[in-house]
């Protein structure tokens, strides 16, 4: 009689941790002139810091959000599930942390920040859907097409 | 009478503090809804992962892609809590 084999950590690469990064390197950082430029058309300055500011706090979420599930997936299943849920609080949380003490702040204008928030977060996601494979052969990002 | 009237004098304490009232309300109802859900989405893929550990990877990347979807519910709530006023 054979006793099943059960799986209760995850030794290999982490896709979550290559997405994160491709996200904020290869998406977010090239648009973010864009979005200080829209940002400083309206709102001038402050808005264009604000702006900033708003898509620094995506992207450390992001960041944050995949090193915690790649960290806890090498340790146990279980410890992973507790810090994703865990994970969620905290980084809302921080989210509140990061944003009360300075709304009153001269350089912090809410509205682009929210906007910003908001928008780059979903837009951010989508685009880089886009460059996901939902494949079993290769998990995470699409490998890179050799046009030679 | 009078206290019509400490209302009415004290009508823009009474607006700001409805409003902080609804701003609390609109970013911890709106975690709510995603927290069931990240808690759900981790659950299946766990059980996804553990049945199937060949298909951890994909698993992985369809978790990490739900969650980031599922949060953004709750980032509008707080957008909307930082708009009503904090």
């Amino acid at each position: 009689m054979t006793t099943p084999q059960f799986v209760t950590r995850l030794d290999g690469p982490a896709p979550e941790r290559d997405i994160a990064r491709d996200l904020v390197l290869k998406r977010a950082l090239p648009v973010l002139p864009a979005i200080l430029v829209l940002a400083a058309l309206p709102w001038g300055l402050t808005g264009a810091i604000s702006a900033g500011y708003a898509l620094l706090l995506v992207c450390l979420n992001f960041l944050l959000a995949a090193s915690l599930m790649a960290w806890s997936a090498k340790i146990s299943l279980t410890l992973m599930m507790g810090v994703v849920l865990g994970g969620y609080i905290l980084r809302l949380g921080l989210l509140v942390v990061a944003v009360v003490p300075f709304r009153h702040a001269g350089w912090m204008q809410i509205t682009p920040f929210a906007i910003t928030l908001g928008v780059s977060h979903l837009g951010l996601l989508l685009w880089e859907l886009r460059h996901v494979a939902g494949s079993l052969a290769y998990p995470g990002l699409k490998p890179t097409t050799n046009k030679d | 009478m009078s206290v019509l009237a400490q209302i009415t004098a004290n009508g823009t304490e009474l607006k700001s503090a409805l409003g902080a009232l609804g701003a609390g309300f609109a970013y911890g109802l709106s975690a709510i809804g995603p927290g069931i859900g990240i808690g759900y989405l981790v659950g299946q893929s766990v059980q996804a992962m553990a049945r199937q550990p060949e298909a951890a990877g994909m698993v992985r990347t369809t978790m990490f892609l739900g969650i980031a979807f599922t949060e953004a519910l709750a980032l509008i709530g707080f957008v909307v809590f930082i708009l009503l006023g904090l």
